[in-house]
């Protein structure tokens, strides 16, 4: 709680958050109205008025353009970007806490050292690099860069998490018999579930939205993601604005339906950018 | 069989010749490690490495010596992103500090009809910066875009915003506000929220104001907060690129171009792969002595803990 005086009305607070409501709104409601009008309509009536009569052509127009591969094609980088982040990252986690090793150690410190490489600035050897594996014109070529540049902040999230399981715990399972990878799976990762879904959607966000690597290695049509189809989008459509729109609001409405139903780990998954 | 509380009361009694726990060895991190050294670090090295040469994109890089370098301070165009570079960077810092900061403090608040405004201001978190970007580039079209009604009203009278320089400038500014106000709304929101009512308390009872309590209570409080923030700005400013490139493809002219986007065209559109790994090594450079400043800057803030004279 914050505001000195309470129960007085604080007006220039009032303003902000009215001015500021504008500036959010207005651009949100233009696409959501504009992309459920036909563009004589929007002609005709202008950006701001709302849609004379309700149309979803610009829903099919997107859909025949190749919506449907574009989600899929980032539904795929999603999931394995996901996948592979914490394949790598839940055992590195697990030996920078648990290992005595002084490889473990010295390998943490040099990911600690990656949090302040920009990815941005090493496209071109990336580009070096993925093009001599062969691998140009692949989502393997978008999903493979992604996860390395996940890493550091991933393991560093979810090596703080580990911190907090007990050692009694782990001496308990070693008076059962069990080895370090017992430990990992019947252990570690039941009691870390909240800081995987935590990354994971971190992750999963970052690879969604991804733009410059999809941009340098994606080429092909059938093999590009929804922020490129968004950009096709613009030259296919021209100055069909109502067209694009749609698009635009349908690249975002699964995240939207993540928002509605796990506000809470979507916000934590943000926040994790925040450790950056 | 003994219940699992008393092995472990006797594993920590060391009345059982506890075997030592066994630990994860490094073969544990090794392939993460491995495919970080392959995909992040190896690039470092060879970002520098592909400076000294000419490369097609196609064929071996050749050694070109320091022709590059040479290329590189005398390019006014490198001059000019550079400059363009830092003025979105603080432009960008200036104005949304300040607005994230009030908007956060305003957050924080319990009430509900903030809980519902605060729902609606982290819209904008759920669009990618592509979508947004092109999501204004038609806003902006001068012909059908909001920015034909709304142009006249700050002196556009065609319109024509991205199409003048200081236009082209103000939209990438106000657009990546648009996109990144909430996260860091979201962050003071959650600092301010930290704060200790009893703070506010014994103010009131000192018969401090509002603005007081803003003023000698919210803001020291927030220190460490601003600083990261700021961090998270000015190195994420770095990378406008995506914005620029969907919203004024560098234009007017060469108005809008910063370092990454003068990267990008030297390397996957003018072929010169060489030059553009030379551009990369400075935003390399730059980005991490701005990284390894903040740091330092900010090592020093957190020594003065905010919990003083509590």
């Amino acid at each position: 709680m914050s505001t000195g005086a309470r129960g007085r009305p604080n007006w220039l607070a009032g303003a902000l958050t009215a001015v500021w409501l504008i500036v959010i709104a207005v651009p949100i409601l233009s696409m959501i109205s504009w992309s459920l009008q036909s563009q004589q309509d929007l002609l005709d009536h202008g950006p701001l008025a709302p849609p004379s009569s309700i149309t979803f052509e610009n829903f099919a127009a997107v859909m025949d353009m190749g919506f449907g591969r574009y989600m899929r094609n980032t539904l795929i980088v999603t999931g394995a970007g996901i996948a592979l982040t914490l394949l790598l990252a839940i055992p590195a986690a697990y030996a920078v806490v648990r290992s005595r090793s002084l490889l473990a150690s010295a390998s943490f410190r040099v990911f600690l050292l990656g949090l302040a490489i920009p990815a941005q600035a090493v496209i071109i050897p990336v580009y070096l690099i993925i093009t001599r594996m062969g691998l140009n014109d692949t989502l393997a070529a978008v999903i493979l860069p992604t996860v390395a540049f996940n890493l550091p902040l991933v393991v560093l999230i979810l090596s703080g998490s580990l911190r907090d399981i007990s050692g009694e715990l782990y001496d308990a399972m070693t008076v059962d018999g069990a080895g370090a990878l017992r430990m990992l799976v019947s252990l570690v990762l039941p009691l870390s579930r909240g800081s995987i879904t935590t990354v994971s959607v971190f992750v999963g966000l970052g690879a969604w939205n991804s733009f410059i690597f999809p941009l340098i290695f994606l080429h092909s049509p059938e093999k590009k993601v929804l922020t490129l189809g968004l950009q096709s989008f613009r030259q296919e459509f021209g100055i069909n604005l109502p067209g694009m729109m749609m698009g635009v609001l349908l690249s975002a409405l699964p995240v939207f339906v993540l928002y509605l139903f796990a506000r809470r780990w979507l916000v934590a998954g943000l926040a994790g950018v925040g450790g950056k | 069989m003994s219940t699992a509380f008393e092995k472990v009361a006797a594993v920590r009694r060391g009345s059982r010749r506890a075997a030592a726990t066994p630990r994860p060895n490094f073969l544990y991190i090794l392939p993460a490690a491995l495919f970080f050294g392959f995909f992040a670090l190896l690039p470092l090295v060879l970002v520098v490495a592909l400076s000294f040469t000419t490369w097609t994109g196609i064929g071996d890089p050749e050694a070109a010596g320091m022709e590059n370098w040479s290329r590189l301070f005398s390019d006014e165009k490198v001059l000019a992103a550079t400059r363009t570079t830092l003025f979105l960077t603080v432009l960008s810092w200036a104005t949304q500090t300040p607005l994230s900061l009030l908007l956060g403090v305003w957050a924080a608040g319990r009430q509900r009809n903030r809980a519902v405004l605060s729902a609606v201001f982290f819209l904008p978190l759920l669009l990618s910066s592509a979508a947004i970007a092109l999501m204004f580039h038609r806003f902006l079209d001068p012909n059908f875009g909001l920015a034909a009604d709304l142009g006249p009203l700050i002196g556009f009278e065609d319109g024509n915003i991205i199409g003048t320089r200081g236009g082209a400038l103000a939209a990438i500014v106000f657009v990546v506000g648009w996109q990144f106000v909430p996260f860091h709304t979201l962050i003071y929101q959650a600092a301010a929220r930290n704060i200790p009512a009893v703070l506010y308390d014994a103010a009131t009872i000192d018969g401090a104001g509002r603005w007081q309590a803003f003023r000698r209570i919210t803001l020291p409080q927030l220190r460490n907060t601003v600083v990261t923030s700021s961090t998270l700005m000015i190195v994420g400013s770095l990378t406008f690129f995506e914005t620029i490139l969907l919203l004024t493809n560098g234009g007017p002219g060469i108005a809008t171009h910063v370092l990454p986007f003068l990267m990008y065209r030297a390397g996957f559109e003018g072929y010169e792969f060489g030059y553009a790994a030379t551009i990369a090594t400075l935003l390399v450079v730059v980005g991490t002595t701005l990284s390894l400043l903040i740091v330092r800057f900010s090592g020093f803030a957190k020594m003065r803990s905010t919990l003083e004279g509590l």
